[in-house]
C-alpha cells in the first residue's frame, strides 16, 4: 500500500522557517503578477511593461514618488481604523461611512472657521472630525452590544446610508452657488493643511497618519488597554473570565476606529480636496480592511501595506494614462494581492515534510 | 474469527507519534475494551479505524481482507460505527433526521416514513426513543442512545464507543451494559474505550492496554485482576492523590445562600443553593454532567448573573459584583474550559497577568518588567514547562491548567473554585493539580472542587455535596459517601436534605 | 388611492425581486455554514456578465444564463478561500466583492470604453396575462422572472431545504460539520455545492437589475443591494419564507419612495430621505429580529478534521 512509501506532506507546525514571513509578500505579488496578467493582455498591453509602470515609473520622479504618500495618507488612517476593531474582535466594515462623516464635519467646520487662525482652526476641524466618525461608529456599536445585532452588517448597512446623506446635502444646502456643481463651499485657507513639501500635494494629513500608526503601536503593545483589547479579540470567554469588561473594550475599540476613520476623512477635505465631494473616497473604507488584513493587524504592517497599496493606486493612474489599461487594475490587483496573501498566510502554519 | 485486524498501525503529528506500530484485534460477538490513560492513543487508534485519521503506516483488515479506509463513509461500508466522546449530532433536528443524515438513499425526504423506519429500527435493537423529538431537548444518555441507533441503522456489525460512561450516571451505565451485552448476542461486536477499570472488568471479555502509544498486549478479562490492569496501563501499581488529613475549621469563609440562577435559555438552572465551606476545607461538588455544575461555578466565578441569593466570602457580600472584584475579594477562580480561560494566541506572560491589569500598570502603560518577572517566577514555582514568550496554545493540556492555577493560587486566595480541575489530563498532570489543591486547603483556604468523576470526589474532599437538575440533593462527610449512595443521590432517586 | 397601492404593490413585486434571488443564494450559504459577504461583488459581477454577454450575443437569455454561471464561479471561488483554506470569511468575502467590483468595472471599460452614450440593450418584457382586469391586472403585469422567483425559486428553496437529502445535509453542515462528516457525507462537497448555488442565484439577481429592471450597466447598478439581501436573511431566520416577507418589506419601502419621488411631491426634506429609509427599516428590522436570531451554530467557522 502506499501508506508505507514515503510521501511529501504538509504537516501543521507552531514554528514556521524563518524565511517564510518575509517571503509571503513576495510570493503573494508574484502570484498576482501571474493572475493579473491574462486582464493586462486583454487590453492589448504587455504584462511586464505594465508593471514596469505599475510599481517603478511611479518611483522614477520626485514629485511622482511624493505622490505615492499622498495617496498612501487616507489608507493608512483607514487601515489603522479597522486595525483598531478588527484586534478586538469588532468586524467594523463601516470604515466608509465613517469618512464620510468625518469628511462632513470637516467641510462644515473649515466653512464655518473663515478668520480663525490655522492654528486654532486646525486642530478643531480634526477634533470635530474624529467626533463625527465616532458617532456615526455609536449606533452599530451600541446595537452589538446592547441588542446583538450583528455590526458586520449594520455598518455596512451605514455606509449606504451615510453615501445618500453627503447627497443630500451636496444636491441640497451645500451645492455650490457660483458652479452649481454638486460639491460644497470651499474651506477657509486658514483651515487647509499646510504643505511639508513645496510644489506637491503632501501636507499635514500624513504627519496624522504617521502619528496614527505610532498610536496604534503604543496602545496595542505598550497600554493595559491594548492588551484587554487583544484579549478580547483573540478569546473573548476568557477576557470575560479575566476581569475584563468585554462590551466597555468593544465599544471603545469601536468609537476610536471610527473616529481614526473620521479623521481620514478630515485629510481628505482639508489636506486635498478643499470641498465635500461625493466621490471624495473611492472606496476607501473597504480597502482599508485590506490593509488592516494583509499588514497582520499589526501597526507598522499596515503602514507598510497602506503604502504599498499607495503605490498601486498611483501606478493604476501611470499605466491607465501610458499604456490604456483601465485605471480600475489597481483595484484588482489590491483585491487578489489580498485574496492570494490569505492562501499563503495559510502555508505559513504547515511545513513540507517526508514521512 | 477476527472480525477487525489492525496490523502496525503507526499515526504521527507532525513530530509527536501518538500511535507506535499498534497491533489489535477484534473478535466476532465479543466486548473488547481498549484501556488507557488520556493520552495512550486509544481514541487515535479508533480515529484510524474509522476514517476519521489516516495512519501513516500500518494495515487494516475486516473479516481477513485488507482494506483502506480513508474516511467515516468507507468506515460505514465495512460496517463500523463510532459514537464519539463529542455527540456528532446536530440539535436541532430531530432524532429521525439525525439517524438518516448521510443515509438516506433517496433525494426526497418523506417525514412520517422516516421517522417511521427509525422507530422501527429503534425497537428492534431495543432502543427507548422517540423518532420525533429534536435532539436538543435529549438528555445525555437519550442522546447516546441516538448515536448508537445511528450506528446500527447504518447495518454496523462493529460498534465503537469512546468512553461512553463519563457523561452517564451510574444507574444509566447499567441500561447501557445491558443493551451492549444483549446486541453482542446478536453477533455485534463492540470496542468499549476506557480508563475505568471497574467497567472494563464488568463487561469486556477481553482487554487491550496503550500505554504512550504502544500496545501492551491483550489479556482476557477473566484472567486478571484490576490491580494487574492497572499496573499494565500506567506502570505502576498504586496511583493517585488521596486526602490524607482533614484539615476543616469550623470558620466558616464562604456562605451560599438561596442561590438561583437562569441558563442561557433562561430557564431555571440552580435552584435554592445553600452551601457553606469553611477554612482549610475541601468540598467535592458531585454530580453528572449538565445539571448546574457549570452555571454554579460561573456564578462563583462573577460570570453569570444570579436571579436571587446571595455568596458571603468573609463577610462581604458578592453579588452585583464583577470578575474582577471577586478576585479582589478574594476568589481564586479557576476556569472550567482551560481553551475558555486563557487566550491561546496571547503569550504565557501575558495570560499570566491577564486577571490582574491594574497591579501591572501606571496610568494605563504596562509595567511590561514586573509582569516577565511574575511570569518567570511562577513558572519555576508552579513547575510549567514554557517560556514566557510561548503561545498558550502550543502548551500541552497539563502545562495550561498549571498556568491558570499559578494565575489563581499565587495570590493566595481565600476560596478556590475548581471545576473539572483534571479532565482531559494525564495522570501526572492530574496528580498535580489535586496536591496543589490539598496544599491550598493546608494553607486554610476553602477549595470548592466540582467533578463528575466519582474517584476524584472520594478521594479528595472532605465533604461532599450532590447536585441534581440545580438542586443540591444531599450532603455528606466524606468517610459516609460510597459510590452507591452517591450515585442514587446523582441520578434523583434519593434526596438526603 | 387605489391606483396608487395597485402600482405600489406591483412595484414592490418588481424591486424585491433581485433582492429576494440574492437573499435566498445567501441563505443557502449562511445554512452551510458560510457568511458570503462577497454578495454584493457577485450581484455586480452578475449584472455586468449579463449585461455583456447580451449585448454580445443577442439573446438575453444566454446573457442571463452565463451570468447564472458567473456567480457559480465566484461562489466556488469563496469556497476555496474560505472552505478549503478555512481563509476568515468576513475577510476574504469582502475580497472577493472588491475584486468582482474591480474586475466588472476594468472589462466594461475595456470593451465600452470609447463610447459617448452608455451603451444600453432592449431589456426583458412584462408579461401582461391578465391585462383586461382591473387592478389584477396592473398586477400580474410582471417580468417572467419575478413570476419564477416568487412561483418556483422560493417553494423549491424551501423544498430543497426541508424535503431532501440534500437539504438535510445542508443544514446539519451549518450546525454541527462534526455530524456530517462522522455521517459519511463530505462537509468540503456539501459547502462547495451550496456556494455554488448562492452564487448563482446572487449573481442572478444582479442580472436581473441589468436586463430587466434598467436594460443597462452602470457603477451605481448595485449600491449595497447586497448588504441589504444579507441583513434580510438575518431578518427571515434563514427561512425561505421568511426572507421572502423581508424582501417585500424592503421592495415595498424601496417602491414607496419611488412612487413618491415620481408623484414629483414637493417636500420640505430631500429626496434622498426616501433612498435612505429602505436602509434604515433594514437596520430596524434586524433589531427587531435582534435576540431571537437564531445564527446557524457554525456559521464562520471552517472545518477541519484535526
Amino acid at each position: 500500500m502506499a501508506m508505507t512509501k514515503k510521501k511529501l506532506r504538509l504537516v501543521k507546525t507552531d514554528t514556521p522557517p524563518f524565511w517564510v514571513k518575509p517571503a509571503i509578500p513576495v510570493l503573494a505579488l508574484i502570484g498576482t503578477f501571474i493572475i493579473t496578467s491574462g486582464l493586462i493582455l486583454l487590453s492589448n498591453a504587455n504584462p511586464f511593461e505594465t508593471y514596469y509602470y505599475f510599481l517603478f515609473a511611479p518611483l522614477g520622479s520626485r514629485v511622482s514618488t511624493l505622490e505615492i504618500l499622498v495617496k498612501a495618507t487616507p489608507l493608512i488612517l483607514t487601515g489603522v481604523a479597522v486595525t483598531f476593531a478588527f484586534a478586538t474582535g469588532y468586524y467594523n466594515i463601516g470604515a466608509e461611512g465613517q469618512l464620510y462623516a468625518g469628511a462632513i464635519a470637516a467641510a462644515g467646520l473649515g466653512v464655518a472657521l473663515h478668520g480663525v487662525p490655522a492654528i486654532i482652526a486646525i486642530p478643531v476641524m480634526i477634533l470635530g472630525g474624529f467626533i463625527a466618525g465616532m458617532a456615526w461608529a455609536l449606533i452599530p456599536a451600541l446595537l452589538k452590544i446592547k441588542l446583538a445585532v450583528d455590526e458586520v452588517v449594520t455598518t455596512l448597512l451605514m455606509n449606504s446610508i451615510m453615501a445618500y446623506i453627503v447627497s443630500a446635502l451636496l444636491n441640497g444646502p451645500w451645492r455650490d452657488p457660483a458652479s452649481g456643481w454638486p460639491q460644497s463651499p470651499e474651506i477657509s485657507p486658514t483651515a487647509m493643511f499646510f504643505k511639508i513639501v513645496p510644489r506637491s500635494r503632501l501636507n499635514f494629513g500624513f504627519v496624522i497618519a504617521i502619528a496614527a500608526i505610532l498610536i496604534l503601536w503604543i496602545i496595542m503593545t505598550r497600554t493595559s488597554f491594548g492588551l484587554k483589547m487583544r484579549a478580547v479579540g483573540l478569546g473573548k470567554p476568557a477576557a470575560k473570565f479575566a476581569g475584563i469588561s468585554v462590551n466597555k473594550t468593544i465599544l471603545i475599540a469601536a468609537l476610536v476606529s471610527g473616529g481614526v476613520a473620521g479623521v481620514a476623512g478630515v485629510a481628505e477635505v482639508a489636506g486635498i480636496q478643499f470641498h465635500l465631494i461625493g466621490e471624495l473616497s473611492p472606496g476607501y473604507g473597504y480597502t482599508g480592511v485590506i490593509i488592516a488584513t494583509l499588514g497582520s493587524l499589526n501597526a507598522f504592517g499596515v503602514g507598510l501595506a497602506a503604502i504599498f497599496f499607495g503605490l498601486v493606486d498611483a501606478g493604476a493612474q501611470t499605466v491607465s494614462r501610458a499604456l490604456g489599461v483601465p485605471v480600475y487594475l489597481g483595484e484588482i490587483t489590491q483585491a487578489t494581492m489580498l485574496l492570494v496573501a490569505l492562501g499563503m498566510l495559510l502555508l505559513q502554519r504547515y511545513k513540507i515534510r517526508r514521512m | 474469527m477476527n472480525i477487525v485486524e489492525m496490523k502496525n498501525i503507526t499515526k504521527q503529528f507532525g513530530d509527536l507519534t501518538a500511535n507506535d506500530n499498534v497491533d489489535f484485534e477484534l473478535r466476532k460477538g465479543e466486548i473488547h475494551a481498549l484501556l488507557g490513560e488520556n493520552g495512550a492513543g486509544k481514541t487515535t487508534l479508533m480515529r484510524i479505524l474509522y476514517g476519521l485519521y489516516q495512519q501513516t503506516s500500518g494495515d487494516i483488515l475486516i473479516n481477513g481482507k485488507k482494506i483502506v479506509i480513508n474516511s467515516p463513509k468507507d468506515a460505514i461500508a465495512n460496517g463500523i460505527g463510532m459514537v464519539t466522546q463529542h455527540f456528532a449530532l446536530v440539535p436541532p433536528m430531530t432524532v429521525a433526521e439525525n439517524v438518516i443524515l448521510g443515509y438516506n438513499d433517496r433525494f426526497v425526504i418523506d417525514r412520517a416514513s422516516i421517522e417511521k423506519k427509525v422507530g422501527e429500527a429503534a425497537e428492534q435493537f431495543g432502543l427507548d426513543i422517540n423518532p420525533k423529538s429534536l435532539v436538543r431537548h435529549l438528555s445525555v444518555g437519550q442522546r447516546q442512545r441516538v448515536e448508537i441507533l445511528k450506528a446500527l441503522f447504518r447495518n454496523a456489525r462493529v460498534l465503537i464507543l469512546d468512553e461512553p460512561t463519563a457523561v452517564l450516571i451510574p444507574q444509566e451505565v447499567d441500561v447501557l451494559f445491558e443493551t451492549l451485552t444483549r446486541l453482542c448476542k446478536e453477533d455485534l461486536s463492540v470496542i468499549f474505550i476506557s480508563h475505568k477499570l471497574d467497567e472494563v472488568t464488568k463487561i469486556t471479555n477481553r482487554v487491550t492496554v496503550l500505554r504512550d502509544g504502544k500496545s501492551f498486549g491483550t489479556v482476557n478479562t477473566a484472567d486478571v485482576t484490576q490491580n494487574q490492569l492497572a499496573a499494565m496501563m500506567v506502570g505502576r501499581e498504586a496511583f493517585g492523590v488521596k486526602r490524607e488529613v482533614n484539615t476543616s475549621s469550623d470558620d466558616i469563609l464562604l456562605e451560599i445562600k438561596n442561590l438561583s440562577a437562569l441558563d442561557n435559555q433562561g430557564l431555571d438552572c440552580l435552584k435554592n443553593i445553600n452551601l457553606t465551606i469553611h477554612a482549610g476545607e475541601i468540598l467535592g461538588i458531585a454530580g453528572v454532567g449538565g445539571n448546574g455544575q457549570s452555571e454554579l461555578a460561573e456564578t462563583l466565578c462573577g460570570v453569570r448573573p444570579v436571579s436571587s441569593g446571595e455568596i458571603i466570602l468573609d463577610g462581604v457580600n458578592l453579588i452585583g459584583k464583577n470578575p474582577a472584584e471577586f478576585t479582589k475579594a478574594g476568589m481564586g477562580r479557576v476556569p472550567e474550559d482551560r481553551h475558555e480561560g486563557v487566550v491561546g494566541d496571547l503569550s504565557v506572560y501575558e495570560n499570566l497577568a491577564l486577571e490582574y491589569l491594574d497591579e501591572y500598570s501606571n496610568n494605563g502603560i504596562l509595567d511590561r518588567k514586573a509582569i516577565r518577572k511574575n511570569a518567570e517566577d511562577l513558572i519555576k514555582q508552579f513547575q510549567i514547562k514554557a517560556k514566557p514568550n510561548d503561545m498558550i496554545r502550543t502548551l500541552s493540556g497539563g502545562n495550561m491548567q498549571k498556568v491558570l492555577l499559578a494565575r489563581v493560587l499565587s495570590r493566595e486566595p481565600k476560596v478556590v473554585i475548581a471545576p473539572q480541575p483534571t479532565r482531559g489530563l494525564d495522570v501526572g498532570a492530574t496528580d498535580y493539580v489535586r496536591e496543589q489543591l490539598i496544599k491550598q486547603s493546608k494553607r486554610g483556604a476553602g477549595v470548592i472542587m466540582i467533578s463528575e468523576d466519582l474517584d476524584e470526589i472520594l478521594s479528595v474532599s472532605d465533604r461532599i455535596a450532590v447536585i441534581y437538575e440545580g438542586e443540591i440533593v444531599g450532603i455528606l462527610p466524606a468517610h459516609e459517601a460510597t459510590p452507591e449512595r452517591l450515585g442514587l443521590l446523582m441520578s434523583g432517586a434519593v434526596k438526603e436534605n | 388611492m387605489e391606483l396608487f397601492l395597485v402600482n405600489l404593490i406591483a412595484a414592490t413585486l418588481r424591486v424585491s425581486t433581485p433582492i429576494l434571488l440574492a437573499a435566498i443564494g445567501e441563505t443557502f450559504t449562511e445554512r452551510a455554514g458560510i457568511l458570503n459577504l462577497g454578495i454584493e461583488g457577485i450581484m455586480f459581477f452578475g449584472a455586468f456578465v449579463g449585461f455583456f454577454v447580451a449585448d454580445a450575443s443577442g439573446s438575453l437569455w444566454i446573457g442571463f444564463l452565463v451570468a447564472i454561471l458567473s456567480g457559480v464561479l465566484s461562489g466556488i471561488l469563496m469556497g476555496l478561500l474560505s472552505v478549503s483554506l478555512g481563509v476568515n470569511q468576513h475577510v476574504s468575502g469582502l475580497g472577493i466583492t472588491l475584486l468582482l467590483t474591480g474586475l466588472s468595472l476594468y472589462l466594461f471599460r475595456l470593451v465600452y470604453g470609447g463610447r459617448s452614450t452608455p451603451p444600453s440593450i432592449e431589456p426583458f418584457q412584462q408579461l401582461t396575462p391578465f391585462n383586461d382586469i382591473p387592478i389584477i391586472g396592473p398586477i400580474t403585469q410582471q417580468y417572467f422572472l419575478t413570476y419564477v422567483t416568487f412561483l418556483v425559486i422560493i417553494p423549491l428553496a424551501w423544498w430543497i431545504l426541508y424535503r431532501t437529502r440534500f437539504g438535510l445535509n445542508i443544514r446539519a453542515v451549518g450546525e454541527n460539520p462534526e455530524a456530517l462528516d462522522a455521517a459519511g457525507v463530505s462537509v468540503y462537497l456539501i459547502r462547495y455545492l451550496t456556494l455554488g448555488i448562492g452564487g448563482g442565484l446572487m449573481a442572478a439577481g444582479g442580472a436581473f437589475l441589468s436586463l430587466a429592471s434598467l436594460g443597462a450597466f452602470s457603477h451605481g447598478i448595485i449600491s449595497g443591494r447586497g448588504w441589504v439581501a444579507i441583513a434580510i436573511v438575518i431578518f427571515g431566520n434563514w427561512d425561505p419564507i421568511r426572507v421572502m416577507i423581508g424582501a417585500l418589506i424592503f421592495g415595498g419601502t424601496n417602491a414607496l419612495q419611488l412612487r413618491l419621488q415620481a408623484m414629483g411631491l414637493q417636500l420640505p426634506i430631500p429626496y434622498e430621505t426616501f433612498l435612505a429609509l429602505p436602509y434604515i427599516v433594514t437596520i430596524i428590522a434586524l433589531v427587531l429580529a435582534g435576540r431571537n436570531a437564531s445564527y446557524p451554530a457554525a456559521l464562520l467557522k471552517p472545518y477541519k478534521r484535526e
